[in-house]
């Protein structure tokens, strides 16, 4: 088999695998609709300002943020936290000693991450647009909108390689992953919208981290509301530096 | 350093003269005066090795010896610091994606989806190989077949350990590494695991184990090298390793209160209450005790005859610090020096 045959090969095991494990079809998948159907049945009846002169309901808008926050659980939590599982239970050490090339192996996991992550918005989507008559970005917005996907996608697939770095082990792995995501969703009004009254530091660091432009870029997409391509290049430079992280610091086998 | 590669004489062959690298010819593998340290520890201190072609060969030691890191630089998982090591005629550490083809590799801890089942592990990894054996003929080879919809996580230890074999076979590898393939297993898993592993040497593979159970060595391997903190320290068939089969045998029975043999055909009875003799003619020595026995009626209960088992030979050379307190140099094994510096 050549290598991108190889990598399909990949991505349909990795799939397998995934959809039979309770706990990453539940935590990573089920989720992130989870939340999307709590936020907007709690919290739904409000409106949030995205802009100087634009109110949305707070349904509408958590239809963009959710969507957001289940690319980053496919991409982001699912890699760093299956991966170092595969790392510490020697998965990755038996794959390292047979002919797969380690793109082929990397590559499928990224791509199935892409996938679970795609099938994630759409469901998010078709709800927001059932439930809430959320607007499904149509023409150039689509474009923008599956840019930003695809360039977000990227980058926390990347952030999650990288931070295997510095998980010791596979029982570490879920807290550093929670502990480095969850405050960074709070702070970047993906859980709570940041509205105008933010903190300037809580806007600060919104704007250092990846999370925030990347949920930004999303709600253009459901919201029409402003598409920045500086949000588009800020997630790609933290993709990039992730991946160098990982190239550099990658490890196939456990950390002693 | 070049212990046991005199009295061996398949090592007296020289690199220069090695076979075309691949599938045919040439030893399996040859390392010559490997060496590698983890900082101050110094793991391999200078081992010589040939595995000829379809010898099933045991790499017997303590742990800690350097059993595993040596497997592992020949699997290319690490570097080596000195040295030279060939692999099916290649370099592990230069051609490893050659390498990788043809060597299949069992590991100590046993890694794996646990999701997929059996069949689907066995056949995603021979997709990785340019040639792999059929999907089913090599779970048949590890017996798992009642198994093959069955998905890893409900598997037994052993029948793990099985499915790890079947991963190493499903490329058709010509050498098979296999780092203490029973390790932690009751005794009928152990049995299933060795079954496999003797039906490898049928189909004409290389084989290569580390172990530290004796009596996996003595079942298993058509060669076995002893290593001891980094070193080789003796080299040859399980049966005649250490010169075993020159040693002398024990004759050891059980002393009924009272009776009184030949004061040479007794001794002060050891902690387990049966007396051990060495002597020189054996058969003398216990024809006479057991005619001493049926004059005097005396029961000699628990008698027995043994020679020294691998199990001994195997103390013997990779524990110098208990030698002084050794009661019976019953090896007449070769002692090397530098063992323990």
């Amino acid at each position: 088999m050549n290598g991108a045959a190889l990598t399909l090969s990949q991505v349909r095991y990795t799939n397998k695998a995934f959809w039979r494990n309770p706990a990453s079809a539940f935590f990573i998948f089920a989720f992130p609709l989870m939340f999307l159907v709590i936020f907007t049945a709690l919290l739904g009846h409000g409106t949030v300002r995205v802009s100087a002169t634009q109110v949305v309901d707070t349904s509408t808008y958590y239809v963009a943020a959710m969507a957001s926050f289940g690319v980053i659980s496919a991409c982001y939590t699912n890699i760093a936290i299956s991966v170092s599982f595969q790392r510490d239970t020697g998965v990755l050490k038996r794959t390292n000693g047979t002919p797969l090339p380690s793109s082929a192996f990397l590559g499928a996991r990224m791509l199935h991450a892409l996938l679970v992550a795609v099938l994630l918005v759409v469901i998010t989507a078709g709800f927001g647009r059932a439930a809430y008559s959320a607007s499904i970005p149509t023409g150039l917005t689509l474009l923008r909108f599956l840019v930003m996907l695809l360039v977000g996608a990227a980058t926390f697939c990347a952030l999650g390689f990288a931070v295997t770095a510095v998980i010791p082990n596979a029982d570490a792995a879920p807290a550093i992953v929670n502990a480095s995501i969850l405050p960074l969703l709070f702070l970047s009004g993906v859980f709570i919208p940041l509205g105008s009254n933010a903190p300037t530091w809580i806007v600060w660091i919104a704007r250092i981290f990846p999370v925030w432009h990347f949920a930004r870029g999303m709600q253009a997409g459901f919201l029409g509301t402003t598409f920045y391509w500086t949000d588009v290049l800020v997630v790609a430079a933290w993709g990039l530096g992730g991946l160098l992280l990982a190239v550099r610091f990658f490890s196939w086998e456990p950390r002693a | 350093m070049t212990f046991g590669t005199s009295q061996w004489p398949a090592s007296g062959s020289t690199m220069g003269a090695m076979a075309e690298p691949g599938r045919q010819g040439g030893a399996a593998i040859e390392i010559r005066g490997l060496t590698k340290s983890y900082g101050d520890v110094k793991a391999v201190r200078g081992i010589d090795l040939t595995v000829e072609r379809g010898q099933i060969f045991a790499l017997l030691g303590p742990n800690g010896a350097g059993k595993t890191t040596t497997v592992e630089i020949l699997e290319g998982y690490r570097s080596r610091d000195g040295g030279t090591v060939q692999v099916l005629g290649y370099d592990p550490a230069r051609q490893r994606r050659q390498l990788k083809s043809l060597i299949g590799i069992v590991l100590q801890s046993s890694g794996m989806d646990r999701y997929l089942t059996v069949s689907e592990t066995v056949a995603m990894y021979a997709g990785f190989y340019p040639r792999p054996r059929p999907v089913d003929e090599v779970i048949g080879l590890v017996g798992l077949e009642a198994k093959r919809n069955t998905r890893v996580l409900r598997l037994s230890g052993g029948q793990q350990r099985r499915l790890d074999v079947a991963i190493a076979l499903a490329g058709n590898p010509d050498l098979l590494f296999l780092d203490e393939p029973t390790t932690g297993f009751d005794p009928s898993a152990r049995h299933e695991a060795w079954e496999v592993i003797k039906n490898l040497a049928t189909l004409g593979k290389t084989v290569l184990l580390t172990t530290h159970y004796m009596d996996e060595a003595q079942y298993l391997a058509d060669q076995v090298a002893v290593i001891s903190n980094g070193r080789i320290v003796a080299e040859g068939p399980p049966a005649t390793i250490g010169n075993r089969e020159l040693a002398r045998a024990r004759i050891r029975y059980r002393l009924a209160d009272g009776a009184t043999p030949p004061a040479d055909l007794t001794a002060p009875p050891g902690p387990d209450g049966l007396t051990e003799l060495v002597p020189e003619d054996l058969t003398a020595a216990l024809h006479r005790l057991t005619g001493w026995a049926l004059e005097h009626h005396v029961e000699l209960t628990g008698l027995e005859i043994t020679r020294p088992t691998l199990e001994d030979v195997y103390l013997e050379l990779t524990d110098g610090q208990d030698e002084a307190a050794s009661p019976e140099p019953t090896v007449a094994g070769r002692r090397r020096g530098g063992r323990r510096s």
